[in-house]
């Protein structure tokens, strides 16, 4: 699904130059739960940032399913994110005057697709978040959990080819932490390809695999155990 | 421009427009000020000006009067201050002479130069009025309204040289019972019988008319008084077309030759030009006009770059907004085209209710000084084309004013974006 070769990133910072990612090399096949690990600085951001096309690489190879990804101008790499990423952030990033079910329909309007299809979807995705009671309510009327959850209905609703999370359950106690992987686990279940960016070790026994970074190089890639969500959640 | 005629385009504006609320308003209120004042300004300075020509629209716009004094400058064997007395005659010699003259009545006067007026007396009231001889052709150059039933001296009045007279509002009030009809009754002027043959509705016909005037043939005024072929002064209209100045130039300069006065004698003949005041006060609601569309405008670009500053802050407000969006598939275009039809949205609903203000203020004030005739101002009306140029302008500006921001909205990455908290 994902296949990344040599990528190298550096930023400059005044005149120095911080060399972030030193040519990582990396496969996720259709499916998988992934899990980026790595201290702050490890250069694990940067990597779903290019992934997620919200940042460019120097050098190296990107395709996904197929598409080398290459060349990118705003508008091209925002057709792309549109179709074939769901993003979930840390901070939710939910549209504070828009009601949970006008922002889980929101990558649908930009698609293009009519309002009636798109609440109609989109209330299907906020059901399957358990969120259909909530959909006509504000991002402030909601819990932490909540939001988080409509962003991963969010995230769901154009069915991308790969969701990507960064930090996703940073925001959220150990609980509401548990009952978000808990969902994420159940879509990928269905076969989504998931990559999930955290530095907490028991969300990342969550997944079926962890990549460890570090410094910008993947020390360690292995599959693990999944670690089931569901039994910390009554 | 399928993005335009989208309803989605606009359920996305409507709906961050009407869930900014605060902004929403303080940026419509200062275009819907600047529309406000230009349609206000606009329509009362057209108002002024309506008003101006109301109250000339009884005489003749290119009209002049002239009369002679006593000459300053020794000619031709004359000495100095030799008294001029103007001719019936002059007419003739004036309208073969300066073409442009389209209309020329002698006029002889009473008690309107100095000097005591007429007696009149009807019955036991009496009183002291200006009289007037006048050729009927005065008619054509200052309507006099006569009030129903009466008419104007004509023709037949100055062959016969009929002893009738048409009396002025005050006279009527003056010398005439409330409920009693002047027309057909006898008055004495100056211990002669007259018969009153109308009223006349006073209107400024003259710089120096008042209601109180009486006129008469000047045939009859001529016998009355015995003028002889005396001319007191001359009113003359020139035609529409012609160059009211250059008249009056001619007209003094040919009376000048006619009466032996020296070209250079700037007393001799008095004259006072209605068509050059006239010209002046339409050039001064002409000023009045174009100042306040500046000004108006002025107010409009004031405006919508308020509307340009608030949509600045409010894009570096919703920096985060615009980057969630990004990063869920809008495009740069999409962004910026939505910050535009914000602002030109909010520009027109502001323009569109300011007019509307506009136009009500305007008919407030136009119901308020209806009645008041004395008051310049009649049918204050903004034309269309203004209003819809002015709608145009605002669209323009505020596509404009929009650039800035929805341009700020695009330079900032969307990871920029979503990383500001």
């Amino acid at each position: 699904m994902i296949e990344i070769k040599d990528l190298h990133k550096s930023y400059q910072m005044g005149s120095n130059s911080l060399h972030v990612l030193k040519g990582i090399d990396f496969k996720v096949e259709a499916g998988e739960l992934v899990a980026i690990m790595g201290s702050s600085g490890s250069g694990k951001s940067t990597l779903l940032n290019i992934l997620g096309m919200l940042d460019v690489a120097d050098s190296g190879e990107y395709v996904l399913d197929g598409l080398p990804i290459k060349n990118l101008n705003e508008t091209k790499a925002a057709n792309y994110r549109n179709k074939f990423l769901g993003f979930i952030f840390q901070s939710f990033n939910l549209i504070n005057y828009k009601t949970a079910l006008e922002n889980v329909a929101l990558p649908l309007y930009y698609q293009g697709v009519g309002r009636k299809q798109r609440e109609e979807k989109s209330l299907k995705y906020l059901e399957q978040v358990g969120l259909k009671e909530w959909s006509h309510h504000l991002p402030s009327e909601l819990s932490g959990g909540q939001k988080q959850r409509v962003a991963v209905a969010r995230a769901m609703v154009a069915e991308p080819k790969v969701l990507l999370a960064d930090e996703l359950t940073g925001a959220l106690d150990s609980k509401t932490s548990y009952e978000v992987m808990d969902l994420i686990q159940k879509i990928n279940d269905q076969g989504n390809t998931i990559l999930v960016v955290t530095h907490e070790d028991d969300i990342a026994h969550m997944c079926k695999r962890i990549v460890h970074l570090k410094d910008g190089v993947i020390v360690e890639d292995k599959k693990i155990e999944q670690v089931r969500a569901s039994q910390y959640v009554q | 421009m399928k993005f335009l005629f989208d309803k989605n385009t606009w359920q996305e504006i409507f709906g961050s427009i009407g869930k900014n609320k605060t902004r929403t308003i303080i940026t419509v209120i200062g275009v819907l000020w600047g529309i406000f004042i230009y349609i206000a300004l606009a329509g009362a300075s057209k108002g002024l000006d309506n008003g101006f020509e109301r109250n000339f629209e009884t005489v003749a716009k290119n009209s002049l009067f002239a009369w002679s004094q006593r000459t300053s400058i020794p000619y031709a064997g004359y000495k100095i201050g030799r008294s001029i007395s103007l001719k019936v005659g002059d007419a003739e010699a004036l309208r073969n002479n300066v073409p442009d003259i389209q209309y020329i009545a002698p006029v002889n006067t009473k008690g309107v130069f100095g000097g005591e007026g007429a007696q009149v007396v009807n019955n036991l009231k009496s009183n002291n009025y200006p009289i007037y001889g006048y050729f009927p052709e005065i008619a054509k150059m200052a309507t006099q309204k006569i009030f129903d039933n009466g008419r104007f001296i004509n023709e037949e009045d100055m062959s016969q040289q009929r002893k009738v007279v048409v009396i002025g509002e005050r006279t009527q009030q003056e010398l005439f019972e409330k409920d009693e009809d002047p027309i057909g009754q006898y008055i004495r002027i100056d211990g002669v019988y007259f018969k009153v043959i109308g009223v006349a509705k006073f209107s400024q016909t003259t710089p120096f008319g008042t209601d109180g005037d009486i006129i008469m043939p000047y045939a009859t005024f001529r016998k009355l008084y015995n003028t002889a072929d005396n001319a007191q002064y001359f009113t003359i209209a020139a035609y529409d077309d012609a160059d009211v100045i250059q008249v009056e130039k001619d007209v003094k300069r040919t009376l000048k030759r006619i009466h032996q006065i020296h070209p250079d004698d700037e007393r001799a003949i008095g004259s006072f030009n209605l068509g050059e005041a006239f010209a002046r006060i339409t050039g001064f609601a002409k000023g009045i006009t174009f100042l306040s569309l500046i000004v108006g405008l002025a107010t409009i670009l004031a405006g919508v770059i308020g509307i340009g500053n608030i949509l600045l802050i409010s894009v570096k407000e919703r920096t985060k907004e615009l980057g969630i969006r990004r990063a869920l598939g809008a495009t740069p275009a999409e962004v910026r085209s939505l910050i535009i039809l914000e602002s030109v949205f909010l520009t027109l609903i502001a323009g569109i209710i300011g007019i509307i203000l506009g136009a009500g203020v305007l008919n407030l004030i136009n119901n308020m000084t209806k009645d008041n005739s004395d008051f310049p101002y009649t049918n204050p009306t903004v034309p269309i084309p203004l209003v819809i140029g002015a709608l145009l302008i605002m669209v323009v500006l505020g596509t404009l004013i929009g650039l800035i921001p929805a341009q700020r909205a695009v330079s900032i990455k969307p990871i920029d974006a979503l990383r500001e908290e």
